[in-house]
């Protein structure tokens, strides 16, 4: 597999990782549909190394029916406006899975053809899973704190 | 308070729209749920209909988010066991399969034998009991009432047996990291081998009482239809896949806990409608008892839980006699223990489809980050492409074939 938009490449518990240039997103997850037969995306999600940086990881994980093969493919972000093109051209399945990882880790994903709060109400606060989210979430502290 | 209901409702479509040119017909947006029991549970569906056909469907979800991906970062690595149970209520063995086996891969233990065996053969339970409520309730949408007290009559003597293993009938956490929390109960052979020998004359009895209803037929048949490239596009998996056509199940592709030593079939069809789906689940429930049959007739002896004193607690007796096991039990009780740094993406056939968690770890005591990849998730999602262009009537059916749960896609 080569592509200019493979950073890095390593092999560990019997998985492949491929950490990807975030700037070339969509034209690699084409190549990998078309050309390495990656027919549908399992997940995505995000990962936050707060308070390292880059930040946030966002992670795809890629499943081949015909080549039984799995892949995963990260791509790290910087904490400050972390923004990433929407792979939803590529995968229509990718739309909710982008709406969570936007709900629960504020990650921006351009071109997302509905990006609102999908599991937390529309009107809520900050954005649950990300490090520096207290588990009670900023509007329900306890009074002592 | 009530400024912010008056916004909210000032936000809701209007009931009936005009139509752009008099001729054109009237469109009508309805809400189905979040209280409707064919939703089986809390799914909104925002429809719009023209006439009695839906051109538009929106699934609204999140009314079950209790931030579990949260809370399994504040718990231990054994803690979580519990939490998984909570995902899916009707496969909750599953979600403890997938959450031990990912973090076993981390700690690169080794499970023995027996433990793998009977770890399947709980994950068999599983999928029976979860078919069986799927079937009661999905006959019950379309009018069929008996069969879901025949389903449940199952279920009870399923859920006994659970009990009877685990003391718990639905939140068993049975299988722990590095085996299972017990051995198998004395008798078990007995109780499982009465169940298992009247079972699949029961899914005889079931398919008899279906398949000879013309009613039934007429409402499963040809209704429902996606197209698997378009399945496969939304993330959609699990028995739905396997009615279009493809054997997709992790059991077979990627066997895990030893499901390559039992001999069983994945059931296809090939027409694609709620009553292919119906045919699948069906054979799978009388694939599932074969297994269960392997594993009663062969189960090995030897340990149920991992050789691993840092991981697994020891026993009462030793612990009470042996200074190292005491030091072990104080650790893993009081820290917890330590799972090396790394990430894994482990994937089980849950009876809703691909069911994956993605277990990260910083090598402390507690997970970094847990993701869930739910079936139900998936599978909620190609709602829409099956729904448009459908009758109001048919998508009852329709939703009913896709089996979902909701607090599986909330979490």
């Amino acid at each position: 597999m080569n592509h200019p938009a493979i950073l890095e490449t390593t092999e560990r518990l019997g998985e492949t990782t491929v950490i990807a240039d975030p700037a070339k997103i969509v034209e690699f997850l084409l190549f990998l549909r078309d050309s390495e037969k990656f027919n549908r995306v399992s997940s995505i999600t995000a990962v936050d190394w707060h308070p390292a940086e880059p930040r946030f990881e966002v992670v795809y994980h890629l499943h081949s029916t015909s080549r039984n093969a799995r892949l995963r493919v990260k791509c790290r972000l910087s904490g400050t406006n972390p923004e990433i093109d929407s792979v939803t051209s590529v995968w229509p399945g990718a739309n909710w899975y982008e709406r969570e990882t936007y709900d629960m880790f504020g990650i921006v994903f351009r071109n997302h053809p509905n990006l609102v709060r999908i599991l937390m109400p529309v009107d809520w606060d900050g954005h649950p899973l990300r490090k520096d989210y207290p588990v009670h979430g900023y509007k329900y502290g306890y009074s002592n704190e | 308070m009530k400024k912010l209901f008056e916004e909210h409702v000032a936000t809701i479509p209007a009931m009936h729209e005009e139509p752009a040119t008099p001729s054109a017909p009237r469109r009508m947006t309805l809400n189905m749920g979040p209280q409707h029991p064919s939703t089986h549970g809390v799914l909104r569906i925002v429809l719009e209909l023209e006439g009695e056909t839906i051109v538009k469907s929106e699934p609204d979800i999140g009314f079950l988010h209790t931030g579990i991906e949260k809370e399994c970062e504040l718990k231990n690595w054994q803690q979580v066991v519990t939490l998984t149970d909570r995902v899916d209520y009707l496969a909750n063995l599953s979600n403890n399969l997938v959450y031990c086996l990912a973090v076993e891969k981390l700690l690169q233990l080794e499970i023995p034998a027996r433990a793998q065996w009977m770890r399947v053969m709980m994950t068999e339970f599983t999928r029976l009991n979860s078919h069986l409520v799927w079937l009661g309730t999905h006959a019950l949408d379309i009018g069929a009432m008996s069969m879901f007290f025949y389903c449940f009559r199952e279920r009870e003597d399923l859920l006994r047996i659970l009990e009877q293993f685990s003391g718990q009938r639905m939140m068993t956490s049975f299988i722990r990291i590095g085996g299972l929390a017990l051995d198998a109960p004395r008798g078990w052979q007995q109780s499982v081998g009465k169940f298992i020998r009247q079972f699949p004359s029961r899914v005889d009895q079931y398919e008899d009482l279906l398949d000879s209803n013309p009613i039934w037929t007429r409402r499963t048949k040809g209704v429902g239809f996606i197209s698997l490239e378009d399945m496969l596009r939304w993330g959609i998996t699990g028995p739905m896949v396997r009615a279009a056509g493809l054997a997709m199940d992790a059991r077979k592709n990627e066997p895990y806990s030893s499901y390559d030593k039992f001999d069983f079939k994945v059931p296809t069809r090939t027409e694609n409608d709620v009553y292919a789906r119906y045919r699948v689940r069906l054979e799978e429930m009388r694939e599932s008892a074969k297994i269960i049959t392997q594993a009663l007739e062969g189960m090995p002896d030897g340990p149920f839980q991992a050789d691993a004193p840092h991981v697994v607690l020891p026993q009462r007796e030793k612990m009470k006699t042996q200074m190292e096991s005491l030091i072990y039990h104080f650790k893993i009780v009081t820290e917890g223990f330590r799972v090396p740094a790394g990430e894994v993406y482990q994937v089980v056939e849950s009876p809703r489809g691909e069911i994956a968690y993605y277990a990260v770890s910083d090598g402390t005591a507690k997970p970094y980050r847990i993701h869930m990849r739910t079936p139900s998730f998936g599978n909620l999602q190609g709602l829409p492409p099956m729904l448009n262009g459908i009758l109001i009537a048919d998508s009852i059916a329709a939703l009913g074939s896709m089996d979902f749960v909701l607090g599986d896609t909330d979490r």
